[in-house]
């Protein structure tokens, strides 16, 4: 791997000696370091009014993990997250599609107001958006995660749609018309189908942020994941179960979200493959960092 | 109106707070950000093994997460501060991997030849990086590093979930307090937002535009 970096020399047997012993020592250095912090969390502990609590990896704190009752809980939390987050999605995707026609009309009297509405979108909490539905239209909390989630990340799909558009060349459109196409056809049928799918790495990226934000339904009162485990498991089972809850919410989050972003890595490298038509592994990177502009072509590949 | 005007002294309590977080949190982000991106580019693979690992398991955990573990699950492992502080711990490691992931982006985004001319005039992988594609790359960073700062901008509300009396909290409470005027006093909270997004948006799309032709 290191041979394939332009940034430094193609290691000579002494320059791999020293970057494998760095290698070992960061390794121990770090396994030290975890070790340590799990023998100090492992210490049994005082706790309020006296009560000594076994430490944290002790076999009496992770006895619930074989009760199905448990798991069952588990699993309608996560479904609850997932309903959410489904619901969301349709949602944001319909929306952005709509934002996006909206802020390309070529009346001004509609470009002008919806380029307010969606920067206004775009530049508020999700949060404070959960609760202004929450609280103005006292909505219940499952509807107030969902409009909230759907309208914020409607707004930023909006505009990476926009941006898609924006970078086709005009020879399309250009051509769409001049075939008889009305512009709204030309619209529809031409540009959006482009890019939709030149953007589609950001879109599925912003949908991995949007099932991360459905756990700002713990503070709104939907019992997603985290209010499932964190709030009425931790305050059924006592807090001496609250460290395992957490490592057990943790888990279940990164499978879900390692899972739709390898998704989303592996439709970038299709999607780039299909517009080079052909099998060109010459751009990495494309849509990495949620909310990453598409912008500086990956052309050094430094790992 | 009027809840708001009466109330402005509230506003602006919560709103230092939200300055405060957004301060403290994205100064830690950005120096543990830049450690974790040049360990992720370094010739060590055990440093580069850490920062991706790192990288992605932070940014796949939910900030709600984080921030209840800095809350409620710390505090009881022997971490007991101010929440506040906490709040700032939680901010900062989950804003790191964003920051993180730009810069390398960045430094991927500086032309293959910049670097190899470097190489081939001598200097060491310490020197190209610092001397040659880091000073590149900050340009073609900035604009996505302003990108992730709105965006912790707008996560310290959700501090507020946590015992941290920011702006959103103090929404809520006026809000409960004033159930005749629930927009208004919503619709403030979010024009406070605005005041620091909306500047930091525009300063982003100027730069780059400004900084796109230079090369």
């Amino acid at each position: 791997m290191s041979g394939s970096s332009v940034l430094f020399d193609a290691p000579g047997p002494k320059a791999r000696r020293r970057s494998r012993i760095t290698s070992v020592i960061v390794t121990l250095v770090v396994i030290g370091g975890l070790a340590a912090i799990g023998i100090v969390l492992g210490q049994p502990r005082e706790a309020a009014g006296g009560i000594t609590l076994p430490g944290v990896w002790d076999a009496s704190r992770w006895d619930v993990v074989t009760n199905p009752a448990l798991w069952s809980q588990i699993g309608g939390g996560v479904l609850n997250t997932l309903k959410a987050a489904l619901v969301a999605a349709a949602l944001a995707l319909v929306l952005g599609v709509v934002f996006a026609l909206l802020r390309t009309a070529r009346t001004r009297w509609v470009r002008v107001p919806a380029t307010i509405v969606l920067e206004f979108l775009r530049g508020m909490p999700v949060l404070l958006m959960m609760l202004f539905i929450l609280l103005a239209f006292s909505s219940g909390s499952y509807l107030a995660v969902v409009l909230g989630l759907g309208l914020y990340n409607g707004a930023i799909i909006g505009e990476a749609l926009r941006a898609g558009i924006a970078s086709l060349p005009k020879g399309q459109r250009e051509a769409g018309l001049s075939i008889g196409l009305t512009p709204f056809a030309t619209r529809m049928r031409i540009e959006f189908p482009q890019a939709f799918r030149q953007m589609l790495p950001i879109v599925v990226a912003q949908l991995v942020v949007l099932l991360k934000d459905t756990s700002l339904g713990f503070i709104v009162g939907y019992p997603e994941l985290i209010r499932t485990t964190m709030n009425n498991l931790g305050s059924a089972l006592g807090n001496k179960y609250l460290f395992t809850l957490f490592i057990i919410t943790l888990v279940i989050y990164l499978v879900m979200n390692l899972l739709l972003s390898a998704f989303a890595r592996w439709l970038a490298r299709r999607s780039d493959r299909a517009q080079r038509g052909g099998a060109e592994p010459e751009k990495p990177g494309g849509g990495d960092a949620p909310g990453a502009e598409p912008g500086p072509a990956a052309a050094v590949q430094a790992r | 109106m009027n809840v708001i005007i009466d109330n402005l002294d509230r506003y602006f309590s919560g709103f230092v707070l939200t300055l405060q977080l957004f301060v403290v949190a994205g100064i830690a982000a950005l120096i543990i950000g830049t450690v974790v991106a040049i360990m992720r580019i370094s010739p060590v693979g055990a440093l580069r093994t850490f920062a991706t690992v790192y990288t992605e398991v932070v940014r796949n955990t939910p900030l709600t997460l984080i921030l209840f573990f800095f809350a409620f699950v710390a505090p009881q492992l022997g971490l007991g501060l101010d929440y506040k502080f906490l709040a700032m711990i939680g901010l900062s490691l989950y804003t790191s991997p964003f920051v993180a992931e730009a810069l390398r982006s960045g430094v991927n985004g500086v032309p293959i030849g910049q670097a190899e001319a470097a190489r081939s005039i001598g200097l060491g992988f310490g020197q190209t990086v610092t001397q040659v594609v880091l000073p590149q790359a900050v340009r073609m960073t900035i604009p996505p590093l302003i990108n992730v700062m709105i965006a912790l901008v707008k996560n310290t509300s959700v501090a507020g979930g946590f015992f941290v009396a920011e702006l959103v909290t103090i929404g809520k409470e006026l809000a409960n307090a004033n159930g005749n005027a629930v927009i208004p006093v919503l619709l403030g909270v979010a024009t406070f937002y605005l005041l620091i997004t909306i500047p930091l948006g525009i300063l982003a799309g100027y730069l780059e535009k400004k900084w796109a032709v230079s090369r």
